[in-house]
């Protein structure tokens, strides 16, 4: 399901584009809303949450999906903590599915998927750690889970089986998300060059976010 | 040889142990319709954890059997399936909360209830970690043992009632020293309107490691890569 927004960029607090490759790490204030724009396409951007006040309370992927009963996010979908409460609200939405189970590409786990060749490709993981790691305030591997991807598609089968699919994301597509509380975002702009879930070509996105209204 | 540890997970009971590469666990559904949360974590140093994602994006699955590797977030295994009677094991749904035992089956105090006292999956997950100076911080997506969530053709997800019958087993194989952590409490998603957590047989036993064409190292390169991580990381 898709739903455009009424926020006009010219009311923002803040216009950023994230290059391709790069990452990103902000505070939302409760009501504050940040909107992800796909401005190229297929751009899967790699999210985490965490409580602003708590790092330990952060987003829970497997927590969100079984309270919301269903396996992917998408309008409406409230983006859970581990205490139970949101910390996002996904409040527009012109993409329509987004994946959470599917994870931020790593060194290590590209040397799983792909070999050994790939181990020194440049990977999301270490684009969270570099943002952790300026951010300070103890933030580190330890904080690291289950991450949403914007933008990617990865269909689960009744049967079990998982994909990685071509995305259904398209240039100027845009997810709007809501913060319930105040809440830490850290993003990677995925670098994975090794499957569709950034058509081989990751690209900038841009970043806006609107005060509380 | 005898078993290690042969020993019954009564329900909603939690259990934690480092399990050493060179030993398997099989789990048993006594009664049918057990769950079992578990959480894995590398005993030589805990900030290496299984990573239901990196497991489920190896593999190309969404559920867990025989068969199956389950990788850390460093691409290593922790450990395999190496046998499995049930067929699907959940590890997308997490585990049971307070909030979903106070509001499913009902609070109960220890004042009247003694060892019935229901506690979380969430509380014991919690409990058994601290013992091995670990957190919230350390909580992450868990497997699910015995518990089948569907997933339809547009997402919807449906606890499968049924999926593990009585006397069903499934058996862990670790492949590098493993901090194991249990939790017997029901699935939160379990529609059964009765509070009735199951009790599980445990029975560690000492193996030989994975052999060259081992099923589970064999079933995609991906895997061979990860043993081949897990073995490099023993020298």
């Amino acid at each position: 399901m898709s739903i455009a927004s009424e926020l006009d960029p010219a009311t923002a607090r803040l216009s950023v584009d994230v290059d391709a490759g790069d990452g990103w790490i902000a505070e939302l204030a409760a009501g504050e809303t940040l909107r992800i724009v796909d401005l190229h396409g297929n751009q899967a951007v790699d999210t985490l949450f965490f409580d602003a006040h708590d790092y330990a309370n952060r987003y829970s992927a497997v927590d969100t999906l079984r309270e919301q009963g269903s396996a992917y996010l998408t309008l409406g979908s409230r983006l859970l903590a581990l205490d139970g409460r949101p910390l996002v609200t996904i409040v527009a939405d012109t993409c329509g599915r987004h994946d959470t189970l599917g994870g931020a590409c790593s060194q290590e786990s590209n040397v799983v998927r792909y070999g050994e060749h790939t181990r020194h490709m440049h990977a999301c993981r270490n684009t969270f750690l570099m943002q952790a790691m300026s951010w300070g305030r103890g933030l580190e591997k330890r904080d690291l889970s289950a991450n949403v991807n914007f933008f990617m598609n990865v269909p689960l089968t009744p049967d079990g089986g998982l994909e990685f699919a071509d995305g259904i994301s398209a240039p100027g597509k845009y997810v709007e998300l809501r913060a319930d509380s105040d809440t830490l975002v850290l993003i990677s702009n995925c670098p994975q060059l090794n499957n569709p879930c950034n058509g081989y070509d990751p690209t900038p996105v841009r970043l806006i976010v609107w005060p509380a209204r | 040889m005898g078993a290690i540890i042969d020993s019954i997970l009564p329900p909603a009971a939690s259990w934690s142990r480092v399990c050493l590469r060179g030993t398997a666990l099989t789990l048993t559904d006594l009664e049918g319709g057990a769950n079992v949360a578990a959480l894995l974590y590398r005993a030589a140093d805990p900030l290496e954890r299984y990573c239901m994602p990196d497991t489920l994006k190896a593999q190309h699955v969404s559920r867990l059997t025989e068969g199956v590797a389950l990788y850390s977030d460093m691409g290593r295994v922790l450990a395999s399936i190496t046998d499995d009677g049930v067929g699907w094991h959940d590890t997308i749904t997490g585990h049971a909360l307070d909030e979903h035992i106070a509001s499913r089956w009902g609070a109960v105090s220890y004042q009247e209830a003694r060892n019935g006292w229901r506690r979380s999956a969430r509380h014991a997950l919690l409990v058994e970690l601290a013992k091995f100076g670990l957190g919230a911080r350390d909580l992450v997506a868990n497997v699910n043992f015995f518990s089948k969530v569907a997933v339809g053709e547009a997402g919807e997800l449906s606890f499968q009632a049924g999926n593990s019958a009585a006397g069903a087993s499934v058996t862990l194989r670790f492949e590098l020293d493993t901090l194991l952590i249990l939790s017997s409490v029901p699935h939160p998603l379990d529609p059964i309107d009765e509070w009735s957590p199951r009790p599980v047989r445990l029975v560690l036993s000492a193996v030989t490691d994975a052999a060259a064409d081992d099923r589970v190292r064999m079933a995609c390169p991906e895997n061979e890569r990860g043993f081949a991580a897990s073995e490099t990381a023993l020298r």
